[in-house]
């Protein structure tokens, strides 16, 4: 059951997310995650689906996304090259003796701290998806208070050559330097 | 000059060339119903209840192929419709439903008579609308039109709130809507075509399997001339019924559950099987993993979401199949069938679709009866619904338009009438919904007042709708009701009997079952009880010369006759019970 990153533009009206995702559970398909926000063409917005399924269900969802009047266009991103995005904000227990590890660990994982007081810090992270599990499994022994994830976006890139390795392929900074504390932590 | 929003959507029907409603009023659409008064050219059908409106507009659609249309209230009115919306969508039907609405400013207040239509049936729908400005009416029922009518068609729901229908605009009907998101494909991939052309050509043992697509879509010339280019044999689903003619030798009848054994078995032995507008159904397939194992596939179908949905097919063509066919067949030539197609008569003739009963055509498990004995004993040897049908198809000569209700009478039906035509069976094959019979007969006749139409029902369907008798004998429709009464909810009986150890869990309608003959005639209409095989034809002829009424015929037959042959749900073809 692999997981699939479908990325559409449907029309920008009152009903369409309804449609969509009665048309998830009407067929018993799941979804992971789901973000909606305006696309580019005026009237239009982009959704952005993680799903799970072998290939004849995948298939079939994206074939049903195209039967819904209101859906213009439909892409599974899945094995294209293209960038993915989730944004969430963590609200972090923070005394004063911790506030200075967590500001550390914002740091490494290019974190914004947005909000502070005595008791909590409030970071924001951006990344894909390991990008903030990451993040999350690191600053959860402090004691997380509230979550709020965005669900990826996605979009494909412009070059869409299959050859280019994606820029997310290599092992990015943020993965050595946490294991790095891990190790160090350890 | 400004027109009402009613007035407005009046006009948008006759626009588009809608000549007949079928309809229920109600608080929120008396401001289209006070237009329907004094409009002239369009004329309204007053139901009995909102679902037999929507068989109603269901059955003039599947008659004529153009979109039925459907007027009725919010709330109660609304919710009636649901049935007959899935009905209609299962089977992909053009339809267009017209709800009224709270006033915009009441909508999500719970008002009287308020329910989310639009909510309620965004899954039942191809599509699916709620008007707030009465500006955006005329746009609206253009998309509707095109939507439910082009593509795979389907309904269409608008919901159209009272203070819209009020409101006044100026009308002007749009041209053919360009809609960014739908834009179905018709004509199929040449490259796929040229393909499927080799295959048909190099296969020794191909099979034609034919669906309700292939009616919608007006393809029967197309299949009979590949048919006999190719040499293939031919089977039709349920709904393909009339697609190709039952009486041509290179018909194999209807395969599936109830279809015929050399049907299903050359669905399973063939080399190639080319789908047309058919979907792989459960009731077709049977178990899905034995289901024509050794064969290449080809399907053809106008909705991409139909293919590789059940069955990975090797050859996928996405396209209006008779557009698809005129591509296909002048590059097919004459297989090599000879084989193969004496292999099929073989089967014909040592696996036929049999009855036993009293004085007709298939007089098998009869010998050694003394034939007195058999006419005087109606409890021993009953009327054989069977003979019945295939009597009346014969004495119609396969000509009248046949809407069937759900159940066993169904299958008995889609076996022995002899199909010949496109269209001529109107039946609802994926909703299965029991109660459709009637009203789709009355949209029938309404479609073609001269045609014969017959409602094969049963006991347990004529029941769920049969208000609408009242909608018949108002507008002096001669529907013949040929009811085969067996007392009991006959399909479910046979499962029970057959899977569930004759446990007979509440199927039995005995002794509460009405006077048919006499409820007939509270309602207007003419009631004929039948006893008798023999007695068949002199009803039907009795029933045939009225022509201002329905005409109920009471046929008491077999309390526990079976459809055979029957494939169990979820088994394989060759797991068939032949009787």
């Amino acid at each position: 059951m692999a997981r699939h990153t479908i990325s559409m533009v449907v029309e920008n009206r009152f009903g369409v997310l309804a449609r969509i995702s009665g048309l998830f559970s009407g067929r018993g398909f799941n979804i992971d995650s789901i973000a909606v926000g305006e696309a580019a063409e005026p009237g239009t917005a982009r959704m952005t689906i993680v799903t799970q399924g072998d290939e004849m269900i995948i298939e079939q969802i994206i074939k049903q996304l195209n039967r819904l009047v209101d859906v213009i266009r439909v892409v599974d991103l899945t094995g294209e090259n293209f960038i993915n995005r989730e944004l969430a904000l963590i609200k972090v227990n923070a005394s004063q003796a911790t506030r200075q590890e967590l500001v550390q660990i914002a740091d490494i994982f290019k974190a914004k701290i947005v909000d502070i007081n005595q008791k909590t810090i409030m970071l924001e992270a951006t990344g894909n998806e390991d990008k903030i599990d990451a993040i999350i499994t690191m600053v959860r022994p402090f004691g997380v208070r509230e979550i709020a994830r965005t669900g990826r976006v996605a979009l494909a890139r412009e070059s869409t050559s299959k050859d280019t390795p994606s820029p997310e392929a290599p092992q990015p900074v943020w993965e050595r330097e946490r294991k790095q504390i891990t190790a160090d932590l350890a | 000059m400004k027109l009402s929003g009613a007035e407005i959507v009046i006009e948008c029907l006759k626009k588009e060339g809608v000549d007949i409603v079928f309809g229920y009023p109600g608080g929120v659409v008396i401001p289209t119903y006070d237009v329907i008064q004094r409009t002239t050219d369009l004329r309204h059908i007053l139901v009995r209840h909102e679902q037999g409106a929507t068989h109603m507009a269901d059955g003039y659609a599947r008659a004529t192929g153009k979109p039925g249309v459907v007027l009725v209230s919010s709330g109660p009115g609304a919710t009636n419709t649901v049935t007959g919306i899935a009905t209609a969508y299962m089977d992909s039907i053009p339809m267009i439903v017209i709800t009224g609405q709270v006033p915009v400013h009441l909508i999500g207040n719970d008002a009287f008579q308020e329910s989310d239509t639009v909510g309620i049936t965004r899954p039942i729908t191809k599509h699916n609308f709620l008007i707030k400005e009465t500006e955006d009416i005329a746009q609206v029922f253009a998309e509707a039109f095109h939507i439910a009518t082009t593509g795979r068609p389907g309904p269409v729901l608008i919901d159209v709130p009272k203070d819209v229908q009020i409101g006044e605009a100026e009308f002007s009907y749009p041209e053919r809507p360009d809609i960014r998101g739908y834009k179905p494909r018709t004509e199929g991939h040449p490259k796929q075509i040229r393909k499927a052309a080799e295959m048909l050509t190099s296969a020794r043992k191909p099979v034609i399997y034919v669906g309700g697509g292939a009616i919608i879509s007006e393809a029967s010339e197309e299949i009979r001339t590949l048919a006999r280019k190719l040499n293939a044999p031919v089977t039709t689903t349920l709904m393909g019924l009339g697609a190709y003619p039952e009486n041509d030798p290179l018909s194999l009848k209807m395969l599936g559950m109830h279809g015929t054994w050399y049907a299903n078995t050359a669905v399973m032995m063939c080399d190639l099987l080319v789908c047309i507008g058919a979907r792989f159904d459960d009731r077709v397939t049977g178990k899905l993993e034995e289901f024509s194992p050794n064969s290449k596939k080809i399907h053809i179908d106008i909705d991409p979401s139909s293919l590789n949905k059940n069955v990975r097919v090797d050859l996928p063509i996405v396209g209006d199949v008779k557009r698809v066919l005129q591509q296909l067949v002048p590059l097919v030539e004459r297989a090599d069938t000879e084989e193969w197609l004496n292999q099929i008569e073989e089967w014909k003739r040592d696996h036929p679709l049999t009855y036993a009963n009293t004085i007709g055509l298939h007089e098998e498990g009869l010998e050694g009866v003394d034939r007195e004995t058999v006419e005087k004993d109606t409890d021993q040897f009953p009327l054989c619904a069977q003979y019945a049908i295939e009597r009346i198809g014969q004495l119609t000569k396969g000509e009248a338009y046949v809407v069937t209700d759900v159940g066993q009478h169904q299958m008995w039906a889609a076996q022995w009438y002899g199909f010949s035509n496109p269209r001529s069976m109107i039946t609802s094959g994926g909703l299965g919904t029991m109660g459709f019979g009637l009203p789709a007969a009355i949209g029938a006749q309404f479609a073609y007042p001269d045609r014969e139409v017959i409602v094969f029902s049963g006991d347990g369907s004529i029941q769920m709708n049969i208000q609408e008798m009242a909608t018949a004998v108002a507008c002096g429709l001669p529907i013949k009701i040929v009811l085969l009464n067996n007392g009991y909810l006959g399909m479910v009986r046979q499962w029970q009997e057959l899977f569930y150890a004759q446990r007979y869990s509440e199927v039995d309608l005995r002794d509460s079952n009405p006077d048919f003959v006499k409820l007939a005639e509270a309602y207007g209409a003419v009631g004929i009880r039948v006893f008798k095989d023999e007695d068949v034809e002199g009803a039907w002829l009795e029933a045939s010369k009225i022509k201002d009424r329905p005409v109920m015929l009471d046929m008491v037959i077999a309390e526990e006759g079976n459809v055979y042959p029957m494939i169990p749900a979820g088994a394989a073809s060759h797991e068939m019970i032949e009787e």
